[in-house]
């Protein structure tokens, strides 16, 4: 059962801003969705390994040299705000 | 016959012979925009300066027109993924497929629509509304390459790209009447693609007909260093495997892909195919993939709980849409986040970082997301087994013709379950490509969906290009 709580909980760790409208919403679908997920629950996946990718691929690496990449001014082209070479953003320690 | 209405290598032909000049063809292609795209809507940018930058052309260039879905990065293009919380982003490179693109003297006419952030099944979820299906203006071009997808169809492009996570390439592809092709995961670069779920996407062309989607792979496929996930394999000539034969070729059915809720006009046409396809040597044989039921769960956890991760970037820290609460008189930046995202990003995109936040979360971690891994585990098993006794499986792409507009926007469930033929290939990392096979009584489109093993595209091709050459179907056009 999920509640309107548990959905704020949620869009908070999501860092999300839902108004009451879109919570009550979001419980309904997210309850119904979930409910459909469950059925998982029927399967015997004890000897089961995870797979978190299709091929068997595993460390790819590449020699720790230095390559050419984005100028600092090329990065900060678009960005929203800036200042002194650097991102700007709201206060972050009080 | 206009030039927009020609495939790319009956253009290459004619280049070749001198009786027609890329800028006719562009000039077929804009008319054509202008003239149709009031009424579709598949794209969101249209291009027409770009070709002025290529300075060097080289002498194989393939000077074709093509669209590009709205989520691979253009260097100073704006790129938004059809969201709010992108405009404005211009990207300060090309992804890796455009760079190829580039270099092979394509001409990038515009860019189109998509179902935002591709969460979607029928481009109804971008910020600039819908795209609307060619062949019934009232229908859904299918998603989350609808605009793609749309634009093949309409003949507005001559090819084009878009991204399969789930089914995005597949799905508009059977929809809207023309081939589309989702390379097995690692054979094209997703440097540059913004990402929906990391170990599920997959860039791919969407044609008019397999010989084209066969000469657009080869252009964009490849290892590069700069995606660890793609694969140090080399890329054949896939145009070589355009046979008109497959005798001897071992097709599977797989019987948990005939069930209740497959439209009785798709049934049917898909049993024409394989008839078409016995009637040139293919023997068939019904196969079992026994956790078929469970893919669209498994996927609806793993898929949104990789793109809970992966939107998370999105913050309004460094570019696109930043907000900040009115109310308050000194706001943190946690203030920022949360109403950047609650602003930035529309209801589906919520939804799914919703429900892959809390697949990850403490105390519900293992009961979802590792199960749903697990689960991935045995649905790919369920693959491997099949191919040790088929070259390839044949199924519906879609259970359905496409649906109408607003059908099935209030029912988030009914939407995700519509993607249940094409997710599992996903999931097992599978090449896997639809063309179309018939119309329904409605005349809306109908494809059939080639799946084989990884690195197998030659079969598939192969496969393809067999029931092509001995139907008509890539012929019809839409009367818009």
């Amino acid at each position: 059962m999920i509640t309107p709580k548990d959905v704020q909980y949620i869009a908070g760790l999501a860092r999300i801003h839902l108004n009451d409208a879109e919570t009550e919403h979001f419980t309904k679908d997210l309850e119904a969705i979930l409910g459909y997920i469950g059925k998982l629950q029927k399967l015997d996946v004890s000897k089961m390994e995870p797979t978190s990718h299709a091929l068997p691929l595993k460390n790819v690496y590449r020699k720790d040299e230095i390559k050419p990449s984005l100028s600092q001014e090329e990065a900060l082209r678009i960005a929203v705000a800036k200042q002194n070479g650097s991102f700007k953003v709201p206060q972050v320690i009080e | 016959m206009h030039l927009n209405e020609l495939t790319a290598h009956e253009l290459l032909n004619l280049l070749k012979q001198k009786k027609t000049s890329a800028e006719a063809i562009s000039q077929a292609i804009f008319s054509r925009i202008e003239k149709a795209d009031k009424k579709i809507k598949a794209f969101v940018r249209v291009h027409k300066d770009t070709n002025k930058d290529n300075k060097e052309i080289p002498s194989s260039s393939l000077p074709i027109p093509i669209a590009i879905k709205d989520n691979l990065c253009i260097k100073d293009m704006e790129t938004t993924c059809c969201s709010k919380i992108l405009e404005g982003f211009r990207p300060p490179y090309d992804a890796t497929v455009i760079k190829k693109l580039k270099e092979s003297g394509a001409v990038i006419i515009g860019q189109t629509n998509m179902d935002e952030f591709a969460f979607g099944s029928s481009t109804e979820n971008s910020c600039y509304g819908p795209t609307h299906n060619p062949w019934n203006l009232d229908c859904v071009p299918g998603g989350s390459s609808g605009g793609s997808a749309a634009s093949v169809a309409a003949h507005e492009t001559i090819w084009a790209l878009g991204s399969d996570t789930g089914g995005s390439i597949r799905q508009p592809a059977s929809f809207c009447g023309v081939v589309g092709v989702k390379p097995t995961y690692g054979r094209v670069s997703r440097y540059g693609l913004i990402a929906f779920a990391s170990s599920l996407d997959q860039i791919g062309p969407l044609t008019k007909d397999v010989t084209d989607a066969a000469l657009l792979l080869k252009i964009i496929a490849g290892h590069d260093a700069n995606d660890s996930t793609s694969v140090n394999v080399p890329v054949p000539d896939y145009t070589k495997s355009l046979i008109n034969d497959c005798q001897g070729l071992k097709i599977g059915i797989p019987k948990e892909f005939f069930i209740e809720g497959l439209d009785n006009e798709v049934k049917d046409a898909i049993a024409a195919a394989i008839e078409v396809l016995k009637k040139k040597g293919a023997l068939i044989k019904e196969i079992s993939l026994p956790h078929t039921e469970y893919s669209v769960a498994t996927y609806y956890i793993v898929a949104t709980a990789e793109a809970s991760s992966n939107l998370a970037r999105y913050t309004g820290v460094q570019y696109g849409l930043r907000r900040q609460p009115a109310a308050k008189r000194k706001t943190s930046l946690v203030d920022m986040y949360e109403e950047t995202r609650g602003e930035g990003f529309g209801s589906e995109a919520k939804r799914r970082i919703m429900l892959g936040t809390y697949a990850l979360s403490s105390g519900y971690y293992d009961a979802y997301y590792l199960r749903g891994q697990k689960v991935r585990t045995l649905i790919k098993n369920d693959f491997d087994k099949a191919f040790n006794e088929v070259d390839a499986i044949l199924t519906p792409t879609s259970p359905t013709t496409a649906f109408g507009i607003g059908e099935k926007a209030n029912n988030p469930l009914s939407m995700y379950l519509s993607d249940v033929y094409t997710i599992s290939v996903n999931l097992a990392g599978l090449p896997a490509l639809s063309l179309p096979c018939g119309f329904s009584k409605t005349e809306m489109p109908i494809g059939l969906q080639i799946i084989t093993k990884p690195f197998a595209e030659e079969m598939m091709f192969r496969l393809a290009y067999t029931y092509e050459q001995n139907t008509a179907w890539h012929k019809q056009k839409v009367s818009l």
